[in-house]
């Protein structure tokens, strides 16, 4: 049983962060085509942006469902203490997937009146402010959040800081990247060609706040910087600055030679680096820097039984997602919807 | 500070019951209409009437922007546990977080995969795989409400627990225990008639508002606008009946477990035999007794034990800290009850009607089918209410207080959110009715996949669901 308790969190630690790395890459380009709303002005291009996502934009959503739903289950002691301590980012977070969510339909059933331009409006703004507040309480994670008696004990503005607000704005940019990449791919001719300009300009933004946010996480607390330094996990960090270098350089290629799913797998890369770097250093902290994962964790026996489910469900899930993508495979183009 | 804290836990009530009461619209919307869905198409692959196509590819938009509502209104509600109820959630969540979790891998995945399939690929896939995808949409909003239902249920009659002495916490024991608590059964079926006569009212009062718009412009309502009437009336024939002793089933099992919750509900205060049944009546909480009550002499023991000598609790056989706020469930109880027996005897109208062969002419019945349409909600809303504050002072059914779940967020905070949902909802939602109403404001045509678009925004959707405009543009990829 002592086993059990320790190695369960262990594994849904890392299906947890599989979950949160699935949302952030699928709903990441979802969010992403709707700040491009703020380049692209024209209405028609406007609309395949719209019908490239829109009929999966609601299976990549629900990814982030899972997560909360399973930090709940799983880890309820680092949901009863998360929530709270982003209360004011999560509800505006919410709020703005609000607007992104119904502008799909709103947008397309009050065309020619005047609440459309509410609709395309709030598609953007939404998209924005969600990644924004997205990667705010990822740096508000890291920063660290103050509990006392496993209760969160802090004040209602703690996580907004200079290193959550550029956090924030790398979301947006990576998300932004994505959102452009996948448009290469989906996509042709003008819009495409624009989406090519658009990709240099934000892989370049993206790439300098990777660096910049690198060298501002060990400086938070010595405790990253040791793990990041400590041996064997040297062993995972050291390569990481290579290959987000070795990813920029491809990223280039790609955009420059045509290549039309190439950029948008080096935009997935990176994010999947980012994110195990983000892993790696606040391992193994639920809710830096006070509770591990076994504090926070619900007791075996409901972390085993939801486990068991998981195991099933999950193959069949990611099964009936591949399928429904590959419905909508191929380029979308202005005059004829989906082909 | 303890009045802000008092005031901080009354927002985060009303914020949580604000915002699930917006939500439960659109869920029970979805369950009722994606069955319908499933049913009109599978009929039309059955028979190959077009009228069924014509009805499916109506009622696939609203489809389309109610659960488009659900989807979004759903996503605040798996986090609110968390921002509003920590201490619940980090006490219960070993238990209502892992059903939570459960809906989320068996049903939201399922309905979110294929949905784009229903909405966008009736070119794509053949009628036969794309029927399958309605009717996996259609069993996911099954499965959703089973595991929410259950989680709920559990909230109001725990069972398979243990409670960790040191944190408090539930520990699960027996999970068929937890996941088939005693009010599950009853609650599930009594949620799952409720969704779909919800539905029966609104199609119903679509196609009577259809019908007394052709009459009035002198020609016969079209095929599509009879159909679904009709349809929606059988639903309303049958289904009204069964919910009216599904209810009363739900209310002996509540009799048996939460008998605070039924003596609130009543208005008693004192647990007597050929005990009366109060038609009106305002509880008074401080007094301990019903002012200016209506009664029925022996009705109460009768409806609540079906026998005359059967005993009925009191709100005083229970300690004041302990009694559930009758005067708000006592009315939304007695509103829910009227719009169920309304619902019934709409549904008996309608059979005699069509004895008699004017079911599409009897305008009157029309009128009143129309005024009919929010009916099933309100009702549906008025069950919720009176089930959930009827479980205070309780989240945990005897276990755990309301007081003792709520999450330490500051006063100040919870105002904020407070009016930004309230503005955000009455907006998104205020407008996302108002364009269903436009869409419900114009009939179904005969042929309503190939005639050409008559609105401008027609047109504009066609690019948004090129299907459900022209079946012949576009084929695979």
């Amino acid at each position: 049983m002592m086993d059990f308790a320790y190695w369960l969190p262990i594994v849904w630690a890392v299906i947890l962060i599989a979950a949160i790395s699935i949302y952030v890459i699928l709903d990441g380009f979802d969010l992403g085509i709707g700040m491009l709303f703020a380049l692209e002005r024209d209405p028609g291009r406007r609309d395949v942006m719209v019908n490239t996502i829109a009929p999966v934009w609601d299976g990549n959503e629900t990814w982030m469902v899972l997560g909360g739903a399973v930090l709940y289950g799983v880890f309820p002691g680092a949901y009863a203490t998360l929530l709270p301590a982003f209360y004011l980012p999560i509800v505006l977070m919410l709020l703005a997937l609000i607007f992104r969510g119904v502008a799909f339909e709103f947008r397309v059933m009050t065309r020619g009146t005047p609440r459309e331009r509410l609709w395309t409006t709030g598609f953007m703004v939404g998209s924005g402010l969600a990644a924004f507040c997205q990667g705010a309480i990822l740096a508000g994670v890291v920063q660290g959040v103050t509990v006392t008696d496993g209760a969160f004990a802090g004040g209602p503005l703690d996580w907004l800081t200079p290193f959550s607000i550029l956090c924030g704005l790398s979301v947006m940019c990576g998300y932004a990247l994505l959102g452009a990449t996948w448009l290469i791919w989906r996509t042709t001719g003008v819009l495409e060609a624009s989406c090519r300009r658009w990709a240099a300009r934000l892989a370049v933004g993206l790439f300098l706040c990777i660096v910049a946010v690198s060298i501002w996480t060990p400086l938070l607390h010595a405790p990253y910087l040791r793990r990041w330094t400590a041996w064997p996990n040297m062993l995972f960090v050291a390569p990481v600055p290579v290959l987000v270098a070795l990813l920029g350089g491809l990223m280039v290629m790609g955009l420059r030679r045509d290549h039309s799913k190439g950029p948008f797998l080096c935009a997935l890369g990176w994010f999947f680096l980012c994110l195990s770097g983000l892993g790696i250093t606040i391992w193994p902290y639920a809710v830096p820097p006070g509770l591990t994962l076994w504090d926070v964790s619900s007791p075996p026996s409901s972390q085993f039984f939801q486990l068991v489910g998981t195991a099933i469900l999950l193959p069949i899930i990611l099964t009936y997602t591949i399928y429904s993508y590959r419905v909508f495979r191929g380029k979308v183009t202005e005059t004829d919807g989906y082909h | 500070m303890q009045p802000a804290h008092d005031l901080a836990l009354l927002l985060a009530r009303f914020q949580f019951a604000f915002t699930v009461g917006v939500h439960i619209i659109f869920p029970a919307f979805s369950i009722g209409l994606a069955a319908y869905l499933a049913v009109l198409e599978g009929l039309w692959l059955k028979t190959g009437r077009p009228v069924f196509l014509d009805l499916y590819r109506y009622w696939i938009k609203v489809f389309s922007i109610v659960f488009g509502m659900g989807v979004v209104s759903g996503l605040v509600m798996s986090y609110e546990f968390g921002t509003n109820w920590s201490v619940f959630s980090q006490k219960a969540g070993p238990i209502t977080g892992v059903l939570l979790s459960y809906e989320v891998m068996t049903a939201f995945f399922l309905e979110a995969g294929f949905l784009g399939v229903m909405l966008f690929g009736m070119n794509k896939v053949g009628r036969g795989l794309h029927f399958a995808a309605t009717c996996c949409v259609s069993i996911g909003t099954l499965i959703s409400m089973t595991w929410i239902l259950s989680s709920n249920s559990w909230m109001q009659t725990p069972r398979g627990y243990s409670i960790d002495p040191t944190t408090g916490r539930f520990m699960p024991a027996d999970w068929l225990a937890i996941i088939f608590n005693p009010s599950f059964p009853f609650r599930l079926v009594h949620m799952g008639l409720a969704a779909f006569l919800s539905v029966a009212f609104i199609v119903g009062a679509t196609g009577a508002w259809h019908m007394l718009k052709a009459r009035r412009e002198g020609r016969i309502a079209s095929e599509p606008v009879r159909v679904m009437f009709s349809m929606a009336m059988w639903m309303a024939a049958i289904v009204a009946p069964i919910q009216i002793m599904a209810g009363d089933a739900h209310g002996l099992n509540t009799l048996k477990y939460q008998p605070a919750k039924i003596a609130a509900m009543e208005g008693d205060w004192t647990s007597e035999g050929r005990a009366p049944e109060l038609l009106f009546g305002i509880p008074n909480m401080k007094e301990e007794r019903t002012d200016y009550a209506v009664k029925v002499p022996l009705l109460g023991s009768l409806i609540l034990t079906h026998s005359l000598e059967g005993k009925v609790p009191g709100l005083k056989d229970f300690p004041r800290d302990q009694r559930p706020p009758s005067p708000v469930i006592f009315f939304s109880f007695r509103i829910m009850v009227a719009l169920g027996m309304l619902m019934a005897l709409v549904g008996f109208w309608s059979l005699w009607l069509r004895r008699n062969s004017t079911l599409f002419t009897n305008t009157l019945f029309h009128r009143v089918a129309l005024c009919m349409a929010p009916a099933g909600f309100l009702a549906l809303l008025c069950g919720w209410i009176t089930t959930e504050v009827g479980r205070q002072p309780w989240t945990v059914y005897g276990l755990l207080r309301t007081s003792d779940s709520v999450s330490p967020i500051a006063l100040s905070s919870m105002a904020v959110t407070m009016t930004a949902f309230v503005v955000v909802y009455v907006l998104v939602f205020g407008s996302g009715m108002g364009i269903l109403v436009r869409l419900l404001g114009r009939a179904p045509q005969e042929g309503e996949h190939d005639t050409p678009p008559s609105h401008a925004s027609d047109i504009l959707a066609a690019r948004m669901h090129p299907d459900v405009i022209d079946p012949s543009a576009g084929k695979g990829a």
